[in-house]
């Protein structure tokens, strides 16, 4: 681990000092324990502040085309995938962009871990071990036990777009059943389903942090801002929640990358997954498509064939 | 007037459908069956769309969210689109949007979607009975999407 962040921060500066990127982000220490924070490094003095661990959660992707002139980013696999579905959809220019590639073996759920100690008040990461003082207790965790959901079916732990690769590469276990939660799921009666979704919109507060954090979301007026027409009130209702997340999980469908930023960044615990994934699924299955693997292959949306599924029609 | 009010009770609940139907294919369609006169229920209420190409899975879920019973959308055949490929690209969207909605709680037959081309009137009014007896079997919008103050359309 300790020798990944000593590559970063040496290609960081190399990159800086050369004149080859304006900026280079990455993660860095946050201001709360177990959770890194994403940081613009400008000068080379600065590049010790980037670090690499198991708490660098957030997508990268996001804030590329955000970020003026020519740009290093720290990928993980799933923002590798991001900055591809980005750069098919004209958002980002390739040329401007140096992928520092990274494989990612995961990273941690601190909302599995706070649900035992309480709030997190300070943690330390040893390899694979983690230990945190709560406000309740302190206790020492194996990485295996917290990690992330999305993390535990991630199939592309490794950059699909690189210019430098930093580290090993991780082995990917061949997984029975793909999208296993969902086929659960699908299972359950529609009346379970009907309450399973709307327990889950009654807790959303429609902060939008799904929203910003996602780097696929980058409309420059997202539908829920639109005031004429007005998809949505003020207020907050979950049937309206509901409306706003399968909306959004829509717009998202064939363009999805599942990093899971939307899930670990709402502040109510709201699975988001669960829509993003079926459709996700869906477009699998129906279109035999997988977002952000490869440059040459279109959107499944944005492309079609004449034999298509057409199982949801009418019977007249 | 009396008389109808007793009739509409008596008969029970009368379903309101949004029709989202095509400029060239499916609306031609609808009229076809009105000059044909060809009974249907009165029970939908057209928006005429470009191109089924152009609904947006908002269009679908706000007028749920307003308290439509039913919603049918109806384009082109595939192969006839006026803009060549219209309803292909349409095609794919709408099978992801009916099966996300029947994964969030939505009844099957809530939303319904349909091919009808301008010659076909008799198939229309064909359509229009079908989606009309399945939403009137299901009853009244179950509120997955309804939201209660009608949506807020006049804040």
């Amino acid at each position: 681990m300790n020798s990944i962040i000593d590559d970063i921060r040496k290609t960081a500066r190399q990159l800086l000092t050369e004149g080859k990127v304006d900026v280079v982000i990455g993660y860095e220490k946050g201001s709360l324990p177990l959770k890194a924070t994403p940081c613009f490094v400008r000068s080379p003095q600065d590049v010790d502040k980037l670090i690499w661990d198991q708490t660098c959660e957030n997508n990268l992707a996001a804030f590329v085309a955000k970020t003026l002139g020519k740009k290093a980013i720290i990928a993980k696999g799933c923002d590798s995938r991001a900055l591809m579905v980005l750069i098919q959809e004209n958002q980002v220019v390739r040329d401007d962009l140096y992928i520092i590639g990274v494989s990612c073996q995961g990273v941690i759920d601190q909302r599995k871990i706070e649900a035992e100690t309480g709030e997190i008040i300070g943690a330390s990461i040893t390899d694979e071990k983690i230990s945190v003082q709560g406000m309740e207790c302190d206790k020492e965790y194996s990485f295996t036990d917290v990690k992330d959901v999305t993390c535990q079916t991630c199939r592309y732990p490794n950059p699909v777009l690189e210019d430098v690769h930093i580290g090993g590469s991780i082995e990917v276990p061949e997984q029975a059943t793909l999208f296993a939660d969902v086929i659960d799921m699908e299972n359950k009666s529609d009346n379970e389903r009907k309450a399973y979704f709307k327990e889950q919109m009654s807790k959303c507060i429609r902060c939008y942090a799904c929203r910003n954090v996602c780097p696929l979301c980058y409309c420059q007026e997202c539908f829920v801002d639109c005031n004429s027409p007005k998809w949505l009130t003020g207020g907050v209702d979950s049937a309206e929640n509901l409306l706003f997340q399968t909306g959004r999980a829509l717009h998202l469908a064939g363009r999805c990358v599942e990093c899971g930023a939307c899930s670990r960044a709402c502040p109510q615990g709201v699975d988001i997954r669960a829509l993003s994934r079926k459709v996700n699924k869906d477009v699998k299955e129906m279109y035999n498509h997988e977002s952000g693997l490869t440059e040459e292959v279109k959107p499944a949306l944005n492309v079609y064939s004449t034999d298509d599924p057409e199982a949801f029609l009418v019977k007249e | 007037m009396g008389e109808c009010q007793v009739n509409t009770e008596t008969k029970g609940f009368q379903p309101k459908i949004v029709a989202f139907l095509c400029n060239w294919c499916s609306y031609a369609g609808a009229d076809l069956a009105g000059v044909g006169r060809f009974q249907y229920p009165a029970t939908i209420r057209t928006i005429r769309v470009p191109c089924s190409g152009r609904i947006n899975p908002l269009y679908i879920l706000k007028a749920m969210a307003n308290g439509a019973d039913g919603v049918l959308i109806s384009g082109c055949h595939p192969g006839d689109c006026h803009y060549m490929s219209g309803n292909y690209v349409a095609r794919r969207k709408f099978a992801l949007i009916d099966s996300l909605l029947k994964h969030v709680g939505l009844e099957e037959g809530r939303v319904s979607f349909s091919w009808v081309s301008a010659a076909e009137g008799v198939r229309f009014a064909e359509v229009v009975k079908g989606v009309t007896e399945r939403v009137t079997a299901l009853g009244p919008n179950n509120g997955v999407f309804k939201v209660e103050d009608g949506g807020g359309t006049n804040e």
